[in-house]
Formats: C-alpha cells, sequence, structure tokens
C-alpha cells in the first residue's frame, strides 16, 4: 500500500478530520493526525488486512522549541508482512506552562512497546501520556527535577546538596 | 521546575502501595543493580511467592548518561564517539547505523567507496561475532557452565586484537566515520583475519560439543521463558529475540544497505528443536547459528577485499569525508540490524547548524528487555535467570 493509499483509508474510516496535514518534502513522508484519535488510528492501522502495522519501531517525544511553542511525538510504524514504513505524527501548541505538561493519549494499549517509549518520552520531555497504565520515570530517579530534553532546560547545580561539576 | 499536579504522581503513589502490600502478603526481592547474572547494573523488582516469580519491576537508569542530550549538543561527526558507547560489546554496529542515518540524510550514501563498505561490514560482522560470544559466553556462566565462557572470551581477543589493530582501540573504536573510515586497514590485516577464520570454526563445533547439545544445559533452557511470536512484535522485539520465535525478520536482507546485497547469508530462526518454539533455547541457538553466518561473510568479504578491491597506494578513506555536515531540513528515521535487533536513530535536522535539532536512539536491548516483566512473570526465580541471559541486552544501551 502506498502512503496515498493509507490516507485514504484512514479518511475513509474516520473522515476528513483525523488527518491534520502531511509532510511529504522528506525522504520518509508523514501523516499529521489529529492527537485524540491517534490510539484509534493506531489500531485501525494495526488490525486492517491490509496495512497490518504491527511493530512500533519508535517513539520519540520532540520540543519544537521556545519559539514554535509545540510539543510532540512522533510514532515510526512497520509492516512486516508488508514491508513498509509509515511515520505518523501528533502535535499540540503549549505553553510551558509550570502546572499542566502537554497531554497526549497512550497507545501502549495498542503496541505494549509504547509503554516504555511513553515512560521515557514523559521522563526526558515532559509530555503526559492519558490512559498509560504506569507513567513514572524510567532512566532518571523519581525525584529528578525537569525534563532535560526540553530546550529550556538548565542544568542543575546541585543533586541533594551534592555540588555537580 | 517539577510539575507538581497531583494527577502527575498517580503512578508513582500506586506503585508505592503495590510494593507495600506485597511486602505483607508476599516477599519483595531486590536482585541486582550488583548481580553478575543482570548483565550490568539493572535492578529488578520481584514479587515473589515462595519460589515464584508473580511480578518484575525493571529499575533502569544507572548508566544513563543522556546520549541523545549529547547528540543534540554536538555535531554528527562529533557524536559518534557516543554512539560507541551505547551498546559498547558491539560499537562498530553503532557507529555504522550512525553515519548511514547521516550519510543518507546528506545523499552520498551511493558515493561510498566499495572498499570502504567492505570493511565496514567486515568489522561489523567481526564485532557482531564478539558481542554473540559474550553473550552465549555468558549464558553459560548464568546457568552453571564455567569452561565455555572461557573459550569464548579466549576467541574474542582475537577478534579484539584485529579491531585494536585496525582502529587504536579494543572496545569503542570511533572507526567508521561520516563518508569514509579513520584509516584503511593495517596491512596483512586480511591474511591474520582469514588465519582467525580458520581457526575459529572448527572452536564453534567444539562449543556446541560442550555448551548446544549439553543435556543439562538444554534441560535449563527448553520449553523455558517461551516468547511467542506475537508477543514479541507486540512488545517490539527484533533481532536473535524475535529470530528465537520463528519469524526471518533480518534487516540486512529487508533494506539490502551497505554490501549485504552482494553477500550470501541465511537467517538463522528458531525452530523449537528442543521444546517450545520460541524459548530460551531457541534464542540461544539463534546466536550460535549467526555467528557461523558472520564467519561465511566474513570469508566473502575478505575474497574481494583481497582480489578486485585490493589496496592501492593511493587509496584514501577519507577522501569522501564532506567537510561540514549541514543536512537540509528535514526528519529521518534510520534503522539498521545491530547484534542485538533492530537498531534506530532518529534525526531532526533544521537544515542550518551542523547539529541534529532532535535525536533519538532506538535501542533494540530497551525494547527486548521491555518483554521481560510479561514473559518473567509466573516463572521460578532460577528460571528468570536463564530468560535475563537469553534476552542478551547490554545496559549501556538500555540505559543510553
Amino acid at each position: 500500500m502506498s502512503f496515498e493509499e493509507i490516507k485514504l483509508l484512514l479518511i475513509d474510516k474516520f473522515g476528513e478530520g483525523v488527518i491534520v496535514g502531511e509532510e511529504t518534502g522528506g525522504m520518509q513522508p508523514a501523516l499529521l493526525i489529529e492527537p485524540e484519535r491517534i490510539t484509534d488510528v493506531c489500531l485501525e492501522l494495526r488490525n486492517n488486512p491490509k496495512t497490518y502495522f504491527d511493530l512500533l519501531s519508535c517513539l520519540t517525544g520532540v520540543d519544537y522549541g521556545i519559539e514554535a511553542g509545540r510539543f510532540g511525538v512522533v510514532y515510526h510504524l512497520t509492516s512486516i508482512p508488508y514491508n513498509l514504513q509509515l511515520t505518523l505524527k501528533i502535535s499540540k501548541e503549549h505553553d510551558r506552562s509550570s502546572d499542566m505538561l502537554p497531554e497526549f493519549p497512550s497507545v501502549s494499549s495498542v503496541y505494549r512497546t509504547a509503554d516504555w517509549h511513553e515512560r521515557e518520552a514523559y521522563d526526558l520531555v515532559g509530555i503526559f501520556f492519558e490512559g498509560h497504565p504506569d507513567l513514572r520515570r524510567i532512566l532518571l530517579p523519581d525525584d529528578w527535577e525537569g525534563y532535560p530534553l526540553r530546550k529550556d532546560y538548565k542544568t542543575a547545580e546541585y543533586y541533594k546538596g551534592i555540588k555537580i561539576d | 521546575m517539577n510539575i507538581r499536579n497531583s494527577k502527575y504522581q498517580n503512578a508513582l503513589e500506586t506503585y508505592h502501595k503495590k510494593i507495600q502490600s506485597a511486602s505483607v502478603e508476599d516477599m519483595v526481592l531486590n536482585m541486582g543493580p550488583q548481580h553478575p547474572s543482570t548483565h550490568g547494573v539493572l535492578r529488578l523488582e520481584l514479587i515473589t511467592d515462595g519460589e515464584i516469580v508473580k511480578e518484575v519491576i525493571p529499575h533502569l537508569g544507572y548508566l544513563h548518561r543522556c546520549f541523545e542530550k549529547h547528540a543534540e549538543s554536538l555535531t554528527y561527526q562529533q557524536t559518534i564517539p557516543f554512539t560507541d558507547r551505547m551498546d559498547y560489546l558491539a560499537s562498530m554496529p553503532n557507529s555504522h547505523a550512525w553515519v548511514m542515518g547521516v550519510e543518507k540524510m546528506l545523499g552520498i550514501d551511493k558515493d561510498i567507496p566499495k572498499r570502504v563498505e567492505y570493511i565496514r561490514v567486515l568489522v561489523c560482522e567481526l564485532n557482531r561475532i564478539a558481542s554473540h560470544l559474550i553473550a552465549i559466553g555468558t549464558y553459560g556462566i548464568d546457568i552453571g557452565a564455567f569452561t565455555p565462557f572461557l573459550w569464548c572470551f579466549r576467541d574474542r581477543e582475537h577478534i579484539m586484537g584485529m579491531l585494536e589493530w585496525a582502529s587504536g582501540s579494543r572496545l569503542l573504536y570511533n572507526y567508521i566515520w561520516v563518508g569514509g573510515l579513520f584509516y584503511d586497514l593495517p596491512v596483512g590485516f586480511e591474511e591474520r583475519c582469514r588465519e582467525f577464520v580458520n581457526y575459529f570454526k572448527p572452536k564453534m563445533i567444539e562449543l556446541n560439543r560442550l555448551l548446544t547439545d549439553n543435556q543439562v544445559f538444554i534441560s535449563r533452557t527448553a520449553n523455558v521463558g517461551v516468547l511467542p511470536m506475537d508477543v514479541a512484535i507486540n512488545y517490539g522485539c527484533t533481532g536473535p529475540v524475535l529470530r528465537g520465535s520463528g519469524l526471518k525478520y533480518d534487516l540486512r536482507r529487508i533494506d539490502n544497505y551497505s554490501a549485504y546485497p552482494e553477500l550470501d547469508f541465511d537467517i538463522p530462526v528458531g525452530t523449537g528443536a528442543m521444546g517450545t518454539l520460541g524459548d530460551c533455547w531457541d534464542r540461544y541457538k539463534v546466536r550460535v547459528d549467526e555467528i557461523e553466518q558472520s564467519l561465511k561473510m566474513i570469508a566473502q568479504c575478505l575474497d574481494r577485499l583481497q582480489k578486485e578491491l585490493k589496496r592501492t597506494p593511493d587509496f584514501d578513506p577519507r577522501a569522501k569525508l564532506p567537510r561540514k555536515i549541514t543536512p537540509k531540513a528535514q526528519d529521518f528515521y534510520a534503522r539498521y540490524e545491530g547484534a542485538k535487533g533492530e537498531l534506530g536513530f532518529y534525526f531532526i535536522a533544521d537544515g542550518k547548524s551542523e547539529v541534529p535539532f532532535r535525536a533519538k536512539a532506538r535501542g533494540p536491548s530497551f525494547n527486548n528487555l521491555s518483554v521481560l516483566p510479561a514473559i518473567g512473570q509466573g516463572v521460578m526465580i532460577a528460571d528468570l535467570i536463564a530468560i535475563i541471559g537469553s534476552l542478551d541486552f547490554v545496559l549501556g544501551e538500555v540505559d543510553r
């Protein structure tokens, strides 16, 4: 199935609103999905006999920078039976307010591998995944302050009273 | 600036409560981080009922260095030594994966001289053998067989010596560069390497006789830790772990990158020969068979490198090195078959700077380890050791 056919398949199933845009400039075209529908889209792409995107290769949390004011998640799906690759992107504006994280739905019910990847994105980029079964920090200690892969992250000077240099 | 919305603390509280209540009814047992069978600094929290493991909770991050932050603050060439430190048992494939991704983004991947491609594949396959030898040797020691460990390390030493000869260091090579290589192979390397292949083939037969067909070893590993194929795919397992479950999925054949399309090799898969398909023995056997395939590939590479791609005095492996690496604005996900599975790098380039805007590493060990809570449930503690060893992860890559 080509990129266009997958796009049509999703529009057929979920209506026009599900795809909010596309990026076809690079070597790997990407579909921009309406963030709230991402779990349904992944489930459909995984279960549809025409696509069978059964392997979630990679899930990346992205901070698009302070001026852009956007946070996003990028999904790289692989269909082993058909040898296809597909990139899905969701993103949302967020003002880095002090009491709310950017929130996206979790796909860990569709792909179990997303469980740890989403924990990593939460840990390092500070993205909250709604519906995740166990969203704790995974690589950093539970009491870590801040999210290191955010573009406005400042390296801490002290860790529990110990000077870092 | 930790965000103190109570919603974000729920999971942590649930976890603390679970451990607290488990300490009353069952026993909470810590395995690691300083435990030889966890193959590095991995801490597993086990909720046990007698000898039965009711739940495995892995705690990662003891080796966390935030590779991605490094990659976002250094240029593409400067990050290559950091990729070496991810899967430190197989550094060559790591840097090859990174370098191939960057070359694709620059559009110079077709201009790489054939000799460079073959040398890259040669050193990567040598390194893959070294990595599998550690997996096999330490797996034996986990299960109680000491001799194979010493034999594997003896043979691995030859590979380490050769790679040191080529690159200057034993473990972390920084040998494969964007657009070329650090140096050409030293004079006499091909002959020495062929000597090693001839020496090593009978050693594998010996090792098989000692460990693979050993009845005690089979009893400990067959029918233990069965990982069905659909579960493996759903958890993102790749490499020998997925092939051990019976799926012929190898990116070296699927993507046909570098010199692999010109090489003749098979993809070993698990067959359930000693028990159930996808058990620990199958995963182990896939690695043993892959060593043989790698030897086959090395022999073919050496043939080419000594004949039509022979070294010439004016051959410069640095000739195609780009001066400045500024890929045009794009995002690109590069995947590669590392020693442990699908190694992926996701780049976001902004087109202006020599530093990637975002670089994400998808380590195969990270995903392979994530299946442990699923297949470790309800097994004996001793079998959990066998399962951990058969997954063969490297903590340097899990934690990055």
